[in-house]
């Protein structure tokens, strides 16, 4: 079966005043159709210049994305209208996703205007995408800030499904609305993919968030990935350091427990000059001398699950 | 000085109250400034019928006629007449339809050329900005009044050239605020979902960042109104403007300036009559801004 997304040695660089920023180098990652497949890393490790490249927001530079087999890169014209409407997304703050001064019918209709759907069929399907987040059909004629937080966010997510795609990017869905509001949010999308078969990349900064909703985990550091794997075993057993502190740094409930000291220094690398090598030996807590020389290879340490680090080679 | 200054507080509800007064209360519609700008208007539309002399009729036995009110005025010369008996009233009339038809072409002209090329340059970036952006600091830098000696003496005079120097030197403002605009405009996220959708390009520009650009196209463009009927007054007061027996306020200015002493109507009248337009055009813009912002429009 293959991937409903691929990507392989998927690079996006910028050209700034001062040299080349490398947000993403050499991504490789399989999403399978109907999974949760997450992104996590710390702010500015690339996972949204990652899913903005795969929105084609960005210019890809080298390497390939392939959506169900075909080249994404490559796509023109109708192909591209057509990825267009497959692949849609959700943004962080659903203050800025809403344009201010559309009514929610006109916000929910443009994409299906875009996409040539007829006039007659354009409001039953606002409805329907609304009764689909859970928002009253009256909602249509009113604008964004009569709505709260938690609302928008239904709205931004019911304007992402009205072309009903196949993959949904998903940058930080949550992490913008009130704590009260995030279970909502996040049992709607749990919801909505299993009653539409979606697939969701899930862009995240939480681990708990990833822990609780994801089947599959990708961890970035400096625009490369150092590890994959299913969740549970990833969590239950990280390979990479990078992955172990970071998972050590997350706070524990009890406060009495043992804490695994947090063995990182320093502080994230610039990615217009990363190190050399292995891009997080600077701060590793186990590096060794090879690791200043070579960037590691991948290497599959479990079905599913590879890690990049010279302590698995 | 921070003796002698109100308290902030203090100050604030001070010129509110002030300012509402002329608006008629805060958020409310501006009877004065509107019935000012209406004037205004209905002059430059109906002046013709509405003037009781003809603007440019010289009757040298009735030259130097205070106002009405004034010792030695007549009700046939409400306001006044000038040097040549000419009455102030019906030029001051005849002077409104100069000023409002220039106002206006010259808004929407620079404002259209502005916004356009602001937009382009916000959106795009790269090069197109880079060559829009000079081509605004080039415009800037050069000073307005040399610049339009230069047309008066090379184009032929009359309304459409001074709509020309207007629109030459208006644009840029028009052009850096909108793209500044546009820059905070196009990292919302709104603009990077529409694309998702498959939105064109220049649909993104129609419904997506001009109605949010009307908020600030509608300030420039009546502030400007103001400073445009003022600029205009400038260039016909040095003579580079509307030329006579056209008249313009500028020009009465000009003419009524060599009589200063002697006939103080000749420059109040002209001159209240640009700070009237200018300050309403400016109150009602106000206004319309609240009206047109869909946030406040619920308050």
């Amino acid at each position: 079966m293959t991937a409903l997304l691929e990507l392989e040695d998927v690079a996006c660089h910028f050209r700034v005043p001062g040299g080349l920023v490398r947000a993403v180098d050499g991504v490789s990652l399989q999403v399978q159709k109907g999974e949760t497949y997450a992104l996590v890393g710390e702010s500015g490790c690339g996972k949204s210049t990652l899913a903005k490249t795969i929105l084609r927001l960005h210019p890809l530079v080298a390497g390939t994305i392939r959506f169900d087999g075909e080249d994404v890169a490559a796509m023109r014209g109708a192909d591209a209208k057509r990825y267009r409407s497959r692949v849609q997304a959700v943004f962080q703050d659903p203050y800025s996703s809403l344009n201010p001064r559309l009514r929610v019918r006109t916000i929910l209709a443009e994409p299906l205007r875009a996409h040539g759907v007829a006039r007659a069929d354009i409001a039953p399907r606002v409805d329907r995408v609304l009764g689909l987040v859970g928002l009253p059909a009256s909602s249509a004629t009113l604008y964004p800030h009569e709505f709260s937080g938690g609302q928008r966010q239904r709205i931004a997510i019911a304007r992402a499904l009205i072309l009903e795609p196949d993959l949904v990017v998903l940058d930080e869905p949550i992490s913008a609305l009130d704590v009260s509001i995030r279970a909502q949010i996040l049992s709607l999308l749990e919801k909505l993919q299993q009653e539409l078969g979606l697939t969701y990349l899930l862009i995240a900064h939480d681990l708990a968030l990833v822990e609780y909703a994801a089947d599959k985990v990708a961890v970035m550091y400096l625009g490369e990935i150092v590890e994959t794997g299913p969740v549970e075993p990833l969590f239950e057993a990280p390979k990479h350091p990078y992955t172990q502190t970071l998972l050590a740094a997350v706070p524990h409930p009890d406060p009495t427990a043992p804490r695994a000291s947090a063995d990182i220094r320093g502080e994230v690398a610039s990615a217009l000059t990363p190190p050399s090598g292995c891009r997080f030996h600077p701060r590793c807590p186990s590096c060794l001398p090879i690791c200043n020389q070579h960037a590691p290879k991948t290497v599959t340490v479990a079905p599913t699950h590879t890690v990049a680090c010279h302590l698995h080679d | 000085m921070t003796e002698t200054t109100l308290p902030r507080p203090l100050l604030g509800r001070l010129l509110r109250g002030a300012a509402s007064r002329i608006r008629g209360g805060e958020g409310g519609f501006p009877w004065l400034a509107a019935s000012v700008l209406a004037t205004v208007l209905a002059c430059a539309l109906f002046g013709p019928w509405i003037a009781p002399h003809e603007a440019g009729a010289i009757s040298l036995a009735d030259a130097m006629t205070p106002p009405a009110w004034e010792e030695g005025g007549s009700s046939e010369f409400l306001l006044g007449t000038d040097n040549l008996g000419r009455d102030i009233l019906s030029r001051i009339i005849a002077g409104a339809r100069v000023s409002a038809v220039v106002a206006l072409y010259a808004i929407v002209i620079s404002g259209l050329i502005g916004a356009v090329l602001g937009m382009a340059a916000g959106y795009f970036g790269g090069v197109v900005d880079a060559l829009i952006s000079r081509l605004i600091d080039i415009q800037m830098s050069v000073p307005s009044i040399p610049l339009a000696m230069l047309f008066a003496a090379v184009l032929p005079p009359g309304e459409a050239m001074v709509i020309f120097i207007i629109v030459l030197s208006y644009w840029t403002w028009y052009a850096r605020i909108v793209r500044g605009e546009v820059l905070s405009l196009r990292e919302r996220d709104f603009i990077a979902l529409a694309k998702i959708a498959g939105v064109a390009t220049p649909i993104i520009f129609i419904r997506h960042l001009a109605p949010n650009l009307l908020n600030i196209l509608l300030v420039l463009a009546t502030l400007q109104f103001g400073s445009v009927i003022v600029f205009e007054a400038g260039l016909s007061f040095l003579g580079l403007g509307i030329q006579p027996p056209q008249v313009s306020w500028g020009g009465m200015l000009a003419d009524g300036r060599n009589f200063i002493e002697v006939a103080w109507w000749l420059i109040t009248i002209p001159g209240i009559a640009i700070m009237a337009a200018c300050l309403a055009s400016n109150l009602v813009g106000d206004w319309l801004r609240d009206t047109f912002d869909p946030v406040r429009r619920q308050i």
